[in-house]
């Protein structure tokens, strides 16, 4: 596989109260206009654009830009999957001369427009399962993602022992992080495991710091191929590889012969395969957490530890600025800001760069972006300087 | 009866078909004629062996909690006065699974391997709920 490039990223202030006072599109244009600047490109440039699923159509992003020479709009229709799973997609468009440069935005006002959990009580289809949801979900209430997760989370307790205490790792762990950069909403906001235990319980075993923030934000990425990377003024970050995959059935989340095989159980292997490198070779992982349990069940698929052993992994610091394997320097969806995913890239493509200061991966070569959406829809980018 | 408020299953296509043996007091999942696979959420045809043909056939209604939540906090509207609530994942002796809920077991005290019995809970006229109790034997 021919190699392509991220060579510019954007992104907006993250916030809460009193929210962005921007449009939805608006957000995304801030952070696609800045991604585009900073690859030293002019928007007529831009012929690709991947909107993010049901936030916006290449349409609207082209003609308020300027991107008067679009060629090629696709969206990966993967939920909090598809930024890493348009890395894959945008590397084939560009390498196959689809496009030359490709635009990813992602964005919403998730804080102070629509809650997740009332676009779902209002508007079945935007489940996904959609009548499946509606016909056999609903009625038992049985309604929103911490909901739908947290009983594989249950179950994972039940197989291998994993605690409540481990969750709280992950949560503390980006917490840490978080208070190193000073864009994440939680910046200021230090936490504790007595913190994290006394929070109430919303959907057990997930408490109120299991689950990610809703905050109003927007970034954006701009892909091309190595040769046009090469012209262009910024650090080109390379990706190795990308890949994505669904769960079987993906409509469906309570019947899968085993409950914890995601998309990126098959995605993982296929890109590392691709690039000829091991989860040990990995110095960084961004890691799509929408709640912990998604962190710990994603860092055993992809190959970081064994099935079952995510609990024992994410202790001691281990994945935390300092230890093996740091997760989310930023602070992740759960203490940065709830971006959709294309914060993980984002941030990935500073570490590679090192311009991070105090939360700077030392030396930092190779690292991996994880995407997790719907009923565990899955995809991972390798991404290296 | 009392106005039912919460959400409802639309009775068109199989589900009309699976709640309509619910009704009944009997649950049927799809079996394969071809390969004899039961499935369930219903579907078009059998993704083991490719079959268009199937049978609704009776379950023994038995089976056991492979796993569950307990939502503390309501997060559709329709649920605010139920919460607390239990909601298993019911793994029956046919080996499908079903979303539900165990009517009589106290939400701290359900466990995973629970045996239960499904049960029906008439909501309206036309629609009676899939439940389980726990079993007796």
């Amino acid at each position: 596989m021919k190699e392509a490039c991220i060579v510019g990223i954007g992104q907006t202030d993250y916030c809460r109260k009193p929210g962005s006072g921007l449009s939805q599109l608006a957000l995304q244009l801030q952070a696609a206009s800045r991604a585009i600047g900073e690859a030293g490109l002019k928007p007529a440039e831009i012929d690709g654009i991947m909107p993010f699923p049901n936030l916006g159509r290449a349409e609207e992003f082209a003609a308020n830009l300027g991107c008067q020479n679009l060629r090629y709009a696709a969206t990966i229709h993967m939920g909090g999957a598809a930024p890493a799973a348009s890395l894959q997609a945008a590397a084939a468009a560009v390498n196959s001369g689809m496009a030359n440069y490709v635009l990813l935005p992602a964005g919403w006002n998730g804080y102070s427009g629509a809650r997740v959990r009332q676009t779902v009580s209002q508007d079945v289809s935007s489940i996904p399962g959609g009548a499946i949801a509606r016909d056999y979900y609903l009625p038992f209430g049985f309604t929103a993602p911490p909901q739908w997760y947290s009983v594989l989370a249950r179950r994972h307790m039940h197989e291998f022992g994993t605690r409540s205490e481990q969750l709280g790792a992950i949560a503390l762990a980006m917490r840490k992080h978080a208070q190193l950069n000073s864009s994440a909403v939680m910046h200021g906001k230090p936490m504790t495991m007595d913190d994290y235990l006394a929070s109430p319980m919303l959907a057990d075993p997930y408490r109120f710091f299991d689950c990610c923030l809703e905050t109003d934000g927007g970034a954006a990425v701009v892909v091309t191929t190595a040769e046009r990377a090469r012209d262009l003024g910024t650090r080109p970050v390379r990706i190795l590889a990308a890949a994505s995959g669904q769960p079987y059935p993906a409509d469906e989340i309570t019947n899968r012969r085993d409950i914890f095989r995601t998309g990126l159980t098959i995605a993982a292997p296929e890109a590392f395969g691709k690039a000829g490198l091991k989860p040990s070779d990995v110095d960084f992982a961004m890691i799509y957490d929408c709640f912990t349990f998604e962190v710990l069940q994603q860092l055993e698929e992809v190959g970081f530890c064994e099935r079952g052993e995510g609990g024992p992994f994410v202790e001691g610091g281990r994945i935390e600025l300092g230890g093996e394997l740091p997760v989310n320097t930023h602070g992740g969806l759960l203490s940065e800001a709830h971006v959709l995913g294309m914060s993980h890239i984002v941030e990935a493509v500073r570490q590679l760069r090192g311009e991070l200061g105090e939360r700077q991966v030392k030396d930092a070569e190779l690292g991996v972006v994880t995407g997790w959406g719907d009923f565990g829809d899955g995809s991972i980018a390798l991404l290296a300087r | 009866m009392t106005e039912y408020s919460l959400p409802l299953p639309v009775l068109e296509g199989h589900s009309a078909d699976f709640y309509g043996f619910c009704k009944e007091g009997e649950l049927r999942f799809q079996r394969c004629d071809g390969c004899g696979a039961w499935r369930h959420v219903p579907r078009e045809l059998c993704a083991e062996c490719g079959s268009w043909d199937w049978t609704w056939t009776r379950s023994s209604g038995k089976g056991e909690v492979f796993t569950y939540t307990v939502v503390g906090r309501a997060l559709h509207p329709a649920f605010a006065d139920s919460a607390p609530y239990a909601v298993s994942v019911v793994e029956m002796e046919e080996g499908v699974r079903m979303l539900s809920r165990v009517a009589d077991v106290d939400p701290a005290e359900l466990e995973i391997g629970m045996r239960v019995q499904v049960d029906f809970e008439a909501v309206t006229e036309e629609i009676s709920l899939p439940i389980f109790r726990r079993a007796t034997v």
